[in-house]
């Protein structure tokens, strides 16, 4: 049986550590879902709002992103920038 | 597909080593090239405007009207701040189209953006109420909240910083890894998506959280 050493343990569970966070986005997919359904609705209703709506939504989706984006930091810096080799 | 911003080359100053990476070397072209062409247009206005002047017309207009829509009345005086954010990033988030870079793709650039809105909000928020009503502004609604109030101010320029970032490096790494696995004809269409409008709409995003937290400082 092969011997695994410290560092490639380390990377391989980077790996799945970098996979596992981006779990993040799944709360933003949802709500970004849900901002963009019923911004739908209300042009529907609305649709001299337009522009405003829009406005709005994009803003609120930028908002809402920031857990989705923290995550994808999080998984690229233990892909790219992996602090934990260092302390081996 | 590079994490880390290429280092052009070392600058020696006073013993010091300091690394002129990709980033800065890209931001100065940006800016050497819109100052050329502010330059040329900005030597010779005219009355009917044609070419060039016309579209920098619609941009000051444009920004000027998001302004009047965000803040609810006319404030020309941030017209220069957000109308240098709006064409820095377009063409910062755009120049990934030819192969270079992108500026904004590096955290020392969007933190320090980032920085600026932040100090401005916090000089127009003195402004606009007061130092002792902005001060008070943390202590409300209540006291015990300005731990919070304070973390929350300071929290902000980080966020605006790592959605740009994060935004722009994801398009890099995406990018990146369909060029490894098809080569051809399939990145065309992402390069829309990722860059051309991934890139205009953090643009937008960008100068309107700004103009945003401007707004919500000053009442």
């Amino acid at each position: 049986m092969p011997v695994i050493d410290g560092k490639a343990l380390i990377l391989a569970f980077s790996a799945l550590g970098a996979g596992i966070a981006m779990i993040g986005a799944l709360g933003t997919g949802i709500g970004q879902g849900i901002a963009a359904g019923r911004a739908s609705e209300a042009v529907a209703r609305q649709p001299d709002a337009q522009g405003d709506i829009i406005r709005t939504l994009l803003l609120g989706d930028a908002v809402a992103e920031t857990s989705a984006i923290y995550s994808l930091i999080v998984a690229l810096i233990l892909i790219f920038a992996n602090p934990l080799v260092g302390l081996l | 597909m590079e994490f880390f911003p290429k280092v052009v080359f070392v600058l020696f100053i006073l013993g010091e080593s300091i690394s002129i990476t990709e980033t800065v070397v890209v931001t100065w072209g940006i800016m050497l090239v819109l100052m050329i062409i502010a330059f040329l247009v900005g030597r010779n206005f005219e009355k009917i405007p044609h070419g060039i002047q016309n579209v920098l017309e619609v941009l000051y207009e444009g920004i000027g009207n998001l302004i009047k829509v965000t803040m609810g009345e006319e404030r020309p005086g941030f017209i220069p701040y957000i109308g240098t954010l709006t064409l820095y990033l377009t063409v910062a988030n755009l120049i990934g189209l030819i192969t270079f870079r992108p500026p904004t793709a590096d955290l020392s650039t969007t933190l320090a953006l980032a920085l600026i809105t932040f100090i401005l909000t916090q000089i127009e928020g003195i402004r606009r109420k007061g130092f002792l009503d902005y001060l008070k502004g943390f202590f409300e609604p209540l006291a015990f909240m300005a731990p919070l109030n304070f973390l929350g101010a300071l929290t902000n320029p980080f966020a605006l910083a790592f959605r740009l970032f994060g935004n722009i490096v994801a398009g890099i790494v995406i990018m990146g890894l369909v060029y490894q696995a098809v080569p051809i004809v399939i990145p065309v269409p992402l390069h829309f998506y990722f860059e051309i409008f991934s890139g205009i709409l953090q643009t937008f995003i960008f100068i309107m959280l700004t103009l945003t937290f401007i707004a919500m400082a000053a009442d």
